[in-house]
């Protein structure tokens, strides 16, 4: 078992409690931040190689470093804690075991950024944890960390406001610019993209969306220097991940581990093996819009979006779910079909349409109704909503599906039907094959 | 309307409205409250929101049914959610809905006719790790089995 540093969730009795955190060195790292001029903590966290845990896995200091300087306009800092990708559930665990530290982070990466006011954002499904996080907030605030106080408490003229939003459910919400308009008190459709959040974000400002884990590291990587957290983990995507191990594993759980921790030492001796001792017929190493792997892939396989990228995956959320030998592979892709095609937000019509022609496609070939050009069918509507959407919900509905299509084609070429019964000619769709079923007659 | 907030609950509005750079967005925290309050949102009580809130009605009912958990039509005293996506899946999610739903005798969406209970087929809560879950209102429940669960709704008052 890998002794790894536990920086995001240290091992440390109470320490949601702020004089426990306070004890733990809580807030020093802050106190090292404002010694220093903004802009030597943005490169700080360059140098430290974090990047984004929200999923796309963009470099963290870069992202810093597009808001505009010298501006007297009031710059926003969206913390996304709308975690609903399904697999995912390790910011939940940041809101119950050290919500200081995402409220350090959030002064650290204020203050970075010169922004006056830090929302963040929590899914309405997660009650108790909005108000343990308010909790925490209303004692940093009531010690005067938080807010005008900070500014004695710290001796430092720099102040930022915390608001925690919370949702009411919408997957769609954690994509970042349908965060912004859902925060703005619009429906959450997303933006366009240009303009980027960074030139104008929440109510037409400058404002940088975050992961909750993301800014929970920062201040490990200020108290710890930046050189030491870039040694951890593996070369291009430093650090430690909370990896969220579900389905076939004997211990599920959310454990932090460096990045590049073998997913076989995750799986075997971390989650203590699959159920059984069955083999593994599937995993998806990132929430459910990663492409997944089979399980004869998986020997050798690092967990950090480099060496996934090589394999046409990517590490995503850090979800990791296991499928052993007895999975029914076509009825998990019709299920996560299903989601993508609920959760759409109707805005496009590749993504509205498509994800729904996709679950009837897979609920068909589900049902042992479909034939073997079904399959093709399906994934030409896959990659047609690839690309032709206006946010990334489009990516996530896509990739699942053909990813399971491409690696376990026999699977779902063993649903259709055997052989072709001759249905009634066709005349409006008379290029295609007069037995091919329609796909709005499911 | 028949619906109003007290003296205390508009001057709460008032302070949510300030947290924002513009009062507009106070209008989740204020559905919430009003859901609260009122249980689920009726067209009078989004009247309500929208006069508190300065906004057109069209704007407050077009955000609430954007969110599948702003309830425009009433819900049970508990409502029961069962989670089916895949990592509870794996672990006997859609056994575990079919289970209750022979149970409480609705489908998704529904509620008995007594009022009682409503169930809700959700998507993944992010609770992946104790799969299957349920949660009843805003309770969590992990690791559970159908028998397990049975207890929990037997439990309702
Ligand atoms: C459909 C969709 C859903 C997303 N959901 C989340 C989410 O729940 N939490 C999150 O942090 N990022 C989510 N993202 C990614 C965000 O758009 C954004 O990239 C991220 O919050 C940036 O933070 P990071 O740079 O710290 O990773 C989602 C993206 C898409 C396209
Ligand atoms: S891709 Fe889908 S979710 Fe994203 S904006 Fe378009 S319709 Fe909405
Ligand atoms: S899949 Fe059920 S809680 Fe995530």
């Amino acid at each position: 078992m890998y002794t790894a540093p536990n920086i995001v969730l240290p091992q440390i009795k109470d320490l949601h409690q702020l004089k426990v955190y306070l004890a733990n060195g809580g807030y020093e790292a802050y106190k090292t931040a404002i010694r220093s001029t903004a802009d030597q903590v943005i490169d700080d966290v360059k140098k430290s190689g974090l990047r984004g845990r929200g999923g796309a896995c963009f470099p963290t200091g870069l992202k810093w470093s597009f808001m505009p300087k010298g501006t007297d306009k009031p710059k926003y800092l969206a913390i996304n804690g709308d975690e609903s990708e399904p697999g995912s559930f390790k910011d939940r665990l940041i809101f119950e075991a050290n919500p200081h530290q995402l409220i350090e982070g959030c002064l650290i990466a204020g203050y970075a950024m010169g922004i006056s006011k830090v929302f963040i954002y929590i899914r309405g499904e997660y009650h108790a944890w909005v108000d343990m996080m308010q909790k925490a907030l209303d004692d940093a605030y009531e010690a005067g960390l938080v807010g005008e106080g900070m500014k004695r408490t710290f001796n430092h003229d720099y102040s930022v406001e915390i608001v925690v939003h919370k949702g009411a459910g919408a997957y769609i919400c954690g994509e970042e610019t349908s965060l912004m308009n859902s925060l703005e008190g619009d429906r959450a459709y997303p933006r366009y993209k240009p303009p980027f959040p960074a030139n104008k974000g929440l109510w037409g400002m400058p404002t940088t969306i975050n992961n909750v884990e993301t800014i929970a590291t920062v201040p490990a990587i200020i108290a710890m220097g930046a050189e030491k957290y870039a040694a951890i983990g593996a070369p291009g995507h430093s650090g430690t991940i909370l990896y969220g191990v579900s389905g076939h594993v004997n211990k599920p759980g959310v454990y932090e581990l460096p990045t590049g921790t073998l997913l076989t030492e995750i799986i075997e001796n971390v989650c203590g093996g699959v159920p059984g001792g069955k083999k593994i017929k599937a995993i998806i190493p990132g929430g459910s819009s990663m492409p997944p792997l089979r399980g004869d892939e998986i020997e050798g396989v690092k967990m950090d979006e480099e060496s996934l990228k090589v394999l046409g995956t990517h590490i995503g959320t850090a979800g990791i779910m296991v499928m052993d030998e007895d999975t029914d592979i076509v009825a998990v892709t019709l299920r996560i079909a299903r989601f993508y095609h609920h959760e759409s937000c109707g805005q496009c019509t590749p993504c509205r349409e498509g994800t729904g022609w996709m679950e009837k496609v897979l609920h068909r070939l589900d049902h042992h109704e479909a034939t073997s050009s079904d399959i093709d069918l399906l994934y030409s509507v896959a990659s047609n909503i690839e690309g032709n959407t206006v946010c990334a919900l489009g990516e996530a509905a896509a990739w699942p599906v053909k990813g399971f299509i491409e690696k376990f084609r026999s699977e779902f070429e063993a649903r259709c039907k055997p052989s072709r019964s001759f249905v009634s000619l066709n005349v409006v769709h008379g290029r295609r094959k007069s037995s091919d079923t329609l796909i709005e007659t499911s | 309307m028949t619906h109003s907030f007290s003296t205390e609950e508009l001057s709460e509005i008032t302070k949510l409205k300030s947290q924002y750079p513009d009062a507009k967005a106070a209008i989740m925290p204020v559905l919430w409250m009003a859901q609260k309050k009122w249980e689920w949102l009726s067209e009078d009580v989004l009247r309500t929101v929208a006069t508190v809130m300065e906004l057109p009605y069209a704007h407050v009912l077009g955000v609430a049914s954007f969110y599948t958990m702003y309830y425009k039509k009433p819900m049970g005293r508990h409502h029961v959610q069962v989670c089916t996506n895949v990592s509870c899946m794996l672990r006997g999610g859609a056994e575990l809905y079919a289970d209750v739903k022979g149970k409480l005798g609705v489908g998704h969406n529904q509620t008995t006719a007594d009022g009682k209970y409503s169930l809700e087929e959700v998507e993944c809560m992010g609770a992946c790790g104790g799969a299957p879950m349920i949660a009843i209102n805003e309770q969590f429940f992990e690791n559970v089995n159908s028998a397990k669960v049975m207890t929990l709704i037997d439990a309702c008052e």
